[in-house]
């Protein structure tokens, strides 16, 4: 699901104008590496495609400009199209794949951990009680301490919860000192 | 978590539609929600977000300042995809814009606990009377329900429902996260820090008795079997409520017998409609207006 692949010559076309879109507030990546563009298929009557997108946070203002920014790309390479947002399965940063993740580091923010672990709660946990308070500050429990996109240090801290953009936290590296983004599992 | 999803009694869900929503929604398919139940979903996160970002260039640190923006955006966005959703369900000229901005306090089906003002006196009014404490405090409590909300939801029968609250769960475990941090660190801090958090716990607890006084409007979302029970969460909501305070050196207020607030069935406090008034404004002085 993460690498949907288009079969059909003009799905394919429109795939290839498509996969270069950049995302607009983190343009290092593309909408297809972060796993936004789901799909692209063929009308059955021939007469366009269907580009599926999906959105990551209900509230990222980005969305929008995601959608005009589809429609441009289709319009400049001559294809007929229309957008469609499709929520289930949910967008989830486990299908940004590891050339993304490489690409995020080295513009400076720190790729997100896999779902499963790190702070925010499993299902479980988030409904029962022994493992709440995993995710306290004072019991910071990562399973895997966050590495600094700058030095490569894994001594850092959670500056705040929330960052700069909807998807993103701040971070400190207690080695370099540098702040950096970090970019939350979702 | 399965239980709370109440088991549809195949017999009945399969021959005869899901009695509709008073409210004048159009009939749904078997198993779905009616729109007034979105629209209570809808209106719990309106409520919060636009309070919270009232604290949007006033926040007592800048990182929180930043966590209110967005922890409202994420609510906001809920609410919109929600919105959208029973707009489709009433059909005519409804639309998440009429739904949000068009209808009037007594129209809104949110926890009256939402639309509190951040102090915890209920009289005020200035701005520096607002308290974060109260803020924090009300996240906690809220955030801790919808993670079970949300999560039981995502296996709901109503598809389009199970989908939004499948990703509102990711954002609603994230809120739960920042609030718990600070009930701990502001709770289990200084004397004052504590003092005003154990106030803002004395002043708000009552009303989550809201939680579990099931309405009018619950029930029939229940009957259909793609709802959420949510006093089959209470036990659950103790649990991990009580652990949080335990580790914040908070104490766990007795609540006496008495009022049980009906926000839900649109029976709200007198702060509401200060709030829709600022928040809807500007839609209903320029109708139609785009921007």
């Amino acid at each position: 699901m993460s690498t949907p692949a288009a079969t059909d010559p003009l799905a394919q076309r429109a795939w290839h104008a498509l996969e270069s879109v950049p995302d607009p507030e983190i343009p290092v990546v593309s909408i297809r590496e972060l796993g936004i563009l789901r799909e692209v298929r063929e009308r059955a009557d021939g007469s366009g495609v269907e580009v599926v997108i999906t959105p990551t946070y209900n509230g990222c203002p980005a969305m929008e400009q995601i959608t005009d920014d589809v429609r441009a790309a289709l319009a400049a390479h001559g294809i007929a199209g229309s957008v469609v947002t499709q929520l289930a399965p949910a967008w989830t940063t486990d299908w940004i794949g590891p050339e993304a993740r490489e690409k995020l580091r080295r513009y400076g923010i720190a790729p997100p951990q896999p779902t499963s672990c790190g702070s925010a709660p499993s299902t479980e946990s988030a409904a029962g009680s022994a493992q709440v308070l995993q995710f306290a500050p004072r019991r910071n429990a990562r399973a895997e301490p966050i590495a600094c996109p700058l030095c490569g240090s894994h001594n850092t801290t959670e500056t705040s919860h929330f960052g700069s953009t909807a998807c993103k936290a701040l971070m400190r590296c207690l080695d370099c000192l540098e702040p950096f983004d970090y970019f939350k599992p979702y | 978590m399965d239980a709370a999803i109440a088991a549809p009694s195949a017999a009945q869900d399969r021959s005869k539609p899901a009695s509709a929503p008073s409210g004048g929604s159009a009939p749904h398919a078997v198993g779905s929600v009616g729109a007034n139940y979105l629209l209570h979903l809808a209106d719990n996160a309106l409520v919060l977000g636009q309070r919270n970002a009232e604290w949007c260039g006033h926040g007592p640190i800048l990182e929180e300042d930043i966590a209110m923006a967005n922890i409202s955006l994420d609510l906001v966005g809920q609410a919109r995809l929600l919105y959208q959703e029973a707009a489709r369900r009433i059909g005519g000229e409804a639309t998440e814009d009429t739904l949000a901005y068009f209808r009037d306090a007594p129209e809104f089906r949110n926890y009256t606990l939402l639309e509190l003002p951040h102090r915890v006196g209920l009289v005020g009014y200035a701005q520096s009377d607002i308290d974060y404490s109260v803020t924090l405090v009300r996240n906690f409590l809220y955030g801790s329900l919808m993670v079970m909300v949300w999560d039981a939801l995502q296996r709901s029968s109503d598809e389009a429902l199970a989908a939004i609250a499948a990703k509102s769960l990711k954002e609603a475990k994230y809120h739960l996260r920042h609030a718990s941090d600070w009930m701990v660190r502001l709770g289990d801090g200084s004397e004052e820090s504590h003092a005003r958090m154990q106030a803002a716990l004395d002043h708000l607890m009552p009303y989550t008795q809201e939680f579990w006084a099931t309405s009018e409007l619950e029930s029939q979302a229940v009957a259909t079997g793609a709802a959420v029970d949510v006093p089959s969460l209470r036990t659950a909501w103790d649990a991990l409520v009580n652990e949080v305070l335990a580790e914040a050196t908070l104490k766990r207020p007795a609540l006496p017998a008495g009022y049980i607030t009906q926000g839900k069935s649109g029976i709200h406090s007198e702060h509401l409609s200060y709030l829709l008034g600022e928040m809807q404004g500007l839609a209903r002085a320029h109708p139609g207006a785009q921007w």
